[in-house]
Order: C-alpha cells, then structure tokens, then sequence
C-alpha cells in the first residue's frame, strides 16, 4: 500500500467531519486505474472551501451513524444500469439492504479520480473494487463489534446492517458501531469477499434504483434542469467541417432585448433569458463562412480515400486494441500452400450514436471571497476528462472546476467529449450568469462524432477437413478493438492501417469490435460454404476456447440450428466472437421481400457469457437493447456527406431502428459463477451483423460486404449474379 | 400573444411566441421537464403528450394553436400519488434504460390503451412506430403495453 502522506490522512478527517463521522473506507489505487497523471494530481491541494479527497483513491464508501451507506464512484449512469449493479454488490458485502445505499456518481468533487464509463469496464473494476471496499466496512464493523463486546470476532455474524453474536445474541447495529467516533480504514487488497455461488443480493434481478422517477417523468436529466436567472445559450455553427468565420454582424441580434453575443475567434455564442429570444437571436447573426482547404472526400469516395490516406498514428475512435501489428507463423506461406484461400474485402459505414437525450449542459460561474469557481452539470461519460477540457478551455485551474453528471439520456460511447460543457462554461465564465445549452438534434448529428468509417481486407486458408490454417486482416481505420481472432489460427498477420478520418470520429458502443467482427465472421461464413460445412459445425471445429464453444452451441441448440423447411425468401445464420471479457453467438433468421427487396431481422438468439451475473434481468435487458440497435448498424444507418457537409443530419433522413424493426429476441444468459464479472453493455452487439449478412446470403444468395447492408433493401436481381460466391 | 391552455386539468394563461411550440411551452414556459425533446421534427416521439385523447408530438404543434382541448403530459398520469396502470406496467417490466424515452412511451401506449383495449403486437408496433427508444428497449415497452391491457389497461376516468 502506498504510504498516506500527512496531508492524505487530514484530508480524510476533514471529509469525514464533512460527512458528519461515522465510518469511511477507503481504496487506494495503485495500478494502472490511476491515471498517468497521477503523481501531478496528487500534488494539486484541495477544492477551496471544500475538503477533497486525495486522487489516488479509486473508491470509498461511508456509513453514518444510522447506518446509512453512501457510496461514492466517478462512474456515471447512462442507463446501463450501474447504479443498481454496483449498489447490490455493495449491499451483498456489506450484508445491508439495498434501501440503506445511496451512490454518488460521476461528481468530480465528491466521488474519486475514475477514467470514464466505457469500455465494460464499471462492473470488473470498479465492482470488485467496491466489494473488497465493501467488504473492508464489513470486517471493521465486526471487530468494533468485538471488541465491544470482548469477544472473539471469528464468532461474529453480520445481517442485515447489524452484527450479531449468536452466542450471547448481542446485536448491534452498524450506526451504533460507528456513532459518535470517526474511523477510517484502508482496504487490505486480499480482504476475502463473497463468492457469487452464496450471493443473495448480487446476483438477483432487483429493479432499477430510482425507476420510479424514471416513469413519472421526475428525474431530472441535464436537459431538464433550471436554476434563478439562467440564460439560454445558442451556438453558430459553420456552414461546412472546418470552415471559418469571415465577417461576422452580429448588431440585428445584439439589439434583441437581453441578447448577448459573445464572440471569441470562430467561437460564437448567443445567451438570451429564453430558448426562443436565443433562437431568434441566432438566427438574426449574419455570418459568411470560408471552407476549409484541402480534400474533401464524400460518402462516395470514403473508402478509397481510407486507403490511401494513412495517419502516423491512431487516434479517437482507434481506442481498445492494440495497435501494433500482430504475426504468427508465415501467413504468407500457408496462405499460398492452402488447399482452399479466399480473399474479400468489408466496409463499415461512419454512424451517429444518436442518443435520445441530445448534448445538454448548465453551467454556473461564480466570483466569491476566495477566488472564482464554475460548475457544470453535463451528461458525459468521462467527468474528470471533462473537467480538464472545460479548465482548459476557460483558463481556469482544474481543482476550481467541477463537473457533476446526472444520470444521462444514454451515450453508447457517443459522449466522451464535453462540447457543451465547453460551450456553456465559456460563455457562463464571460457572462457571470448560468448558462444553460441543449444540443439541437441535428447538431448532434452534424458536430458531435461518429463511429469511424473503415476498410477491411481478409485474406485466408483452410485445409481440406475445414480447419483455418492462414489469415490475414487489414484493417484501415475502423480500429483494433477484437481485431484478432479467436480462433487459434497458426498463421496470422494482423494489422491495424490508422486513416485521417475526413470526419470527427470516435468511440462507440463496442468500439470497432463490431466491425471486426462483421469483416472476420463473414468470412468465416463465407470459408464454410466454401469447404461446403455447416456454418455452426465449422466454427465449432475452428473454436479452442470453451466458453466460446458453449455459447455458440447454446445459442444454435435454442435457436433450434439449422432446423429445416424455412419459409421461402428466409434465411438463417450464425457468428460469434469474445470481447471484453464477453463471450457472445447470435443466430439470426431474415425474411427478404422478393419483390421489393426488403429486409426484416425476424428472429435473434444471442447466447452471452460475461462471468457471474451480477443483475440477470439487467443483462437481458443490456442484450436485446444492443441487439435492437445492431439492426441500425447492421442493415441501414449510415453517415451521408459531402463537402464537409453532413446530408442526412435529421432523424427523418437518418434512419435509426423502429419498433417494427426489433426482431423477437431470445436471451440465453450463461452464467459462471466462478469467473470473475465482466461489463456486458457492448459485446452483444457485435455478432448480430455478420449473423444477419449470412442469413441473407442463405435467403438470396446475395453476399453483402458492406455496412448497412441494406439501406434501401437488396437489389435482388442485379445483384444476385455477383453474389453467388 | 396570450392563451389559454389546459394542462393537467390546470388552467394556464401564457403569453406565447407564434414560433412557440407547445413542446417549449410546456417546459420552458411551465416547467413541466417530464415532456422531452429528442429531435423537434416529430420523429422520435420524445415529446409525445395527449391533446384531448390523442398522442401528439408536441414538438410538432404550434403554441397558439394548443388553446382549448385538454392536455396532458406525463406528470398528469399519477392519481394520489398512485401511478397510471401504464407506468406501472413499465415499471414492472423493467423496460427502460436510460428512460429518455419513456414519457413519450407511456404517452403514447395510453392513447393506445384508449382507442383500443386490447390491441394486438402489431397495433403496439404500429401506434408506438414514430416513437423511438436509441436504447432498443421495444421488446419490453410492448410487454409493458400487453401487461397494463391484461390490468384492465384503462384507468380511472377523470
Ligand atoms: S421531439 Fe417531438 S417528435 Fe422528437
Ligand atoms: S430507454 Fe433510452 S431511449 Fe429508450
């Protein structure tokens, strides 16, 4: 453990005489969680007026003298359900009811330095964190307890926020415990916690904290929120990606009662004391724009230009694998010695996250006695990023900024960045007032980022009994997330080319592992056919990891594989692939309209594996949502540009999926009770794309290689001849 | 301009802009945040509230023009602080995520529940159609529907 300094164990106590006492336990990182930063931050002293805790915290919890459970963690919930999740493991710990736990999320200065909701990563990390946090509590409380009462602490039971000696049958309760005294403990890293077999509360599918607002229509989202005297705020945008502003009249806005424009470079904001004055306002600003110089590649053309135009290193949307290249074997030479090779190449469209809650934040600036402080409610997926960028932006210190995320309108890693925060923080720091924004959806579209476009080229060999003996994979800027296979292939290179993306790029929901999967699983599909194997069987022979052979026959068993007498113009398919400690198979069944081409996803089974559940009902829901929006991806949402300009920046020209296009979903949970959890909000999606392409070469004979798959439906007669591979 | 308009079996008199949707006088005028935006252009249903028994965008209807029919929005539902069946139903079938959607849902599936006791899974698809959940939850907010038609679906008249 590292040694607290002095000024780390003050800070404690003052935090605790903030919380009024009582018992606080807290983890202190010391791996890889911390950020790279970590030495700076912990030089940088307290908040003003307000105690902080140190940085190299990663968790901590504290009970009260009621036995109230506070729990404090820079994650944030975006309706994946985590704040449920990790309240029950810490009620399964602490052996208290849920009712006693309140979470404190994603405010940076209250909760501990975390690196952001993403990449599954909330319930491995920061659930086993809060359980050994949990834990910790647990064993202090019983040896208060026994010392108490001079016994023994091995005799010592704990229940239902209470310790109890069933000898003596003395009882106490938690707050009793600790009531009146202020302790702190550290977290030992080897304090034993519960296994998932003899959980009780974990484990169980308890409702969503706080659902009852949620349906009430109560719970305030960012966008919801008000505060005396806030201002409305507008941004000018440009007309095109990258262009800049040339003359600017503002003077028919300006004139608008309580207008204010407040231009600094190409940074132009409007604030007015309504949404209508600010959109009036807006609207009222004479702006001409020069475009950026340079190329501009178009819908039409992004692929090759990907190709041809690499970047010197990976950037946003490149996150989640590693970017080095990886070889195994002589790929080269097993591929020219196959007795079967086929080489085809996949293109993944650039998409919108689209979340249904737009950008939104309020700040508010205020000068007191001991210097000037911002605050800023947004809904973003990395807080503490957030707040630097916001700092940053405002040419203030870091530890005078706080950034507070109510629970938000989904992200799907859609909201990484903080361009609202920006944007109502400069323009609250210039106004002195509170400034609220709301991203207007077609902003959304046309300035928040996408999930990159890319190119994909697989080449690959099989031996005469179907095993894959050579693969090559190159992929040009999707990303590296899940880029190697899961199967054990003898003979592999796999590279990941970087592009500069004509467009703002960045995370998504399982990050590339979607495209990689659409590319890689379409060519396994198309190997089988071509070794003239099942689908199901080949993988199966090609798969050495039993997990992953579990759910791909769990998934084909309940989806009834192959099954016979499909329904004309029907077709089924089958993919799989592990990712962020997931294990996920989807079999698919698509009927396609033989006259107008149309597709329809009739039927999804997804068979996931992601360790011991932690919330059954929670990760059904997780799985058929991640499904529902993988028909979008997989069959017609797609970015169309030109000229730096975005053409379908509305929901009536992008389409996202609709209630007729959710197929009826099957969910078959595996449940490993003695793996460790896993984050299960992104793998789910990745398999249900190259599912449903194998489905639709089944019920047509048409390989599509490119997404969408069908923005307009399959053009089945010109196509059919080409398809036939 | 000024009007006057029924929400919640409230009367309000506000004073408008002929720019003013009814979606804006809702929130900003009255506060009433339970009524979302999602895209403005009457494609997400984000904004769904009931005109007299009819779901309608309000992003979509011009303030002026909401003057004289019955509103009502989410928070109009709960009678003594006991949930409409529809909430309930969602809320037993667990089907949200990040609930953005849900008001629009509720709204929606209540109109629905009023034209048509028990409707069908394709009724359910086709009444909930402009209504979009980016979170995928359809599956469950049509389980939702079914369970508050099986209760008896209507509700207590006004
Ligand atoms: S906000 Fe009205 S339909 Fe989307
Ligand atoms: S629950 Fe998130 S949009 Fe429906």
């Amino acid at each position: 453990m590292k040694p607290a300094a002095r000024s780390e164990g003050a800070s404690r106590r003052e935090f605790l005489k903030m919380l009024g006492g009582g018992l606080l336990v807290v983890l202190v990182s010391r791996d890889a969680l911390a950020s790279p930063a970590l030495g700076a931050r912990l030089t940088e002293g307290p908040a003003p007026g307000r105690p902080q805790m140190p940085e190299n915290v990663s968790a901590w919890l504290h009970i009260d003298q009621n036995g109230d459970v506070t729990v404090f963690t820079g994650k944030v919930e975006f309706g994946q359900g985590i704040r449920t999740s990790l309240a029950q493991e810490v009620a399964e710990e602490l052996r208290v009811p849920m009712s006693s736990i309140r979470l404190v999320m994603g405010d940076t200065l209250l909760t501990p330095f975390d690196m952001g909701t993403f990449g599954s990563r909330s319930t491995p990390q920061m659930g086993t964190q809060l359980r050994k946090v949990a834990a910790t509590a647990r064993e202090r409380l019983v040896a208060l307890a026994a010392e108490r009462w001079h016994v023994d602490a091995g005799r010592l039971t704990t229940a239902d926020g209470r310790v109890t000696d069933p000898q003596t049958h003395k009882s106490a309760r938690y707050g009793d415990l600790t009531a009146g005294r202020t302790i702190t403990a550290d977290v030992k890293d080897d304090v034993a916690l519960t296994p998932a077999a003899h959980w009780t509360i974990a484990g169980t599918s308890a409702p969503r904290v706080g659902a009852r607002d949620l349906v009430t229509g109560r719970h305030q989202y960012t966008s919801d929120m008000r505060v005396p005297d806030m201002l409305y705020a507008k941004i000018l945008r440009p007309e095109s990606i990258g262009a800049t502003l040339a003359p600017l009249d503002s003077s028919a806005a300006e004139s608008m009662p309580g207008v204010a424009v407040t231009r600094d470079g190409d940074f132009v904001g409007v604030t007015a004391p309504s949404p209508v004055v600010a959109a009036k306002a807006l609207g009222a600003l004479r702006a001409t724009w020069t475009p950026a110089p340079g190329p501009s590649p178009s819908s039409r053309d992004i692929y090759d230009y990907l190709r041809r135009t690499p970047a010197p290193e990976a950037g946003p949307g490149h996150e989640g694998g590693p970017t080095e290249p990886f070889e195994r074997g002589n790929a080269a030479g097993a591929l020219a010695s196959a007795r079967h090779r086929l080489t085809q190449s996949y293109t993944v469209a650039y998409i919108a996250h689209v979340p249904l809650e737009p950008r939104a934040a309020l700040a508010q600036y205020a000068h007191g006695r001991d210097g000037d402080r911002l605050t800023v409610w947004t809904g973003t997926q990395r807080p503490f990023a957030v707040r630097d960028q916001v700092a940053q932006a405002v040419g203030m210190p870091n530890d005078r900024v706080r950034v507070i995320v109510p629970d938000t309108g989904s992200g799907y890693g859609g909201k990484h960045t903080g361009e609202a925060a920006v944007e109502a923080a400069r323009l609250a720091k210039r106004l002195g007032k509170p400034v609220k924004l709301v991203w207007t959806r077609e902003e959304e579209f046309r300035w928040a980022y996408f999930r990159p476009a890319g190119v994909i080229d697989v080449d690959a060999g099989v031996d005469a009994d179907g095993a894959i003996t050579a693969w090559t994979f190159d992929n040009y800027n999707s990303g590296p997330a899940a880029i190697r296979p899961p199967y054990p292939i003898a003979n592999q290179r796999v590279t990941f080319h970087p592009s500069v993306s004509p467009l703002r790029q960045g995370s998504y929901r399982a990050l590339a592992a979607t495209a990689n999967h659409f590319a890689r699983e379409s060519h396994v599909s198309e190997l089988a056919h071509m070794v003239d194997m099942d689908p199901v069987a080949f993988r199966l022979k090609n798969i050495d990891d039993p997990r992953l052979h579990d759910v791909v026959q769990k998934a084909a068993d309940t989806f009834g594989w192959p099954g016979t007498n499909h329904q004309p113009g029907h077709g089924i398919g089958v993919a799989c692939g592990f990712e962020k400690g997931g294990y996920v198979a989807t079999c698919a069944e698509v009927s396609v309209d033989r006259g107008s081409g149309d597709v329809r996803i009739v039927r999804a089974v997804t068979a996931f594996d992601c360790g011991a559940i932690v919330n059954p009902d929670g990760l059904r829901n997780q799985i058929s949502g991640a499904l529902v929006q993988g028909v979008g991806g997989a069959l017609f949402e797609a970015i169309d540009f030109d000229h730096g300009v975005i053409r379908n920046a509305h929901l009536a020209d992008y389409r996202v999926p609709r209630f007729s296009d959710a197929p009826a979903i099957d969910v078959v949970l595996v449940d490993r009770p003695d793996e460790p959890s896993m984050g299960a909000g992104e793998a789910p999606i990745m398999a249900l794309a190259p599912a449903v392409a194998a489905a639709i070469f089944e019920a047509t004979g048409v390989r599509l290689r490119s997404l969408p798959m069908a923005p307009s439906g399959i053009k089945l007669a010109a196509a059919s001849g080409a398809g036939s591979s | 301009m000024r009007i006057d308009i029924d929400v919640n079996g409230h009367r309000h008199s506000v004073d408008v802009d002929p720019s003013q949707t009814l979606l804006e006088v809702l929130r900003d005028e009255l506060g009433l945040t339970g009524t979302k935006y999602g895209c403005g252009e009457g494609r997400c249903g984000a904004c769904t509230v009931l005109v007299g028994a009819h779901a309608v965008a309000s992003c979509t209807i011009p303030a002026q023009s909401a003057a004289g029919p019955p509103i009502t929005t989410i928070e109009g539902l709960e009678r003594d602080g006991r949930l409409h069946p529809v909430q309930q139903a969602f809320l037993d079938e667990q089907a949200f995520q990040c609930a953005y959607c849900t008001p629009g849902m509720v709204m929606a599936s209540v109109a629905l529940l009023r034209a048509n006791a028990q409707p069908s899974r394709e009724d359910i698809a086709h009444a909930l159609e402009t209504n979009v959940c980016r979170c995928g939850t359809y599956p469950r907010i049509a389980a939702a529907v079914r369970r508050a038609a099986a209760a008896g679906g209507g509700e207590t008249p006004r």
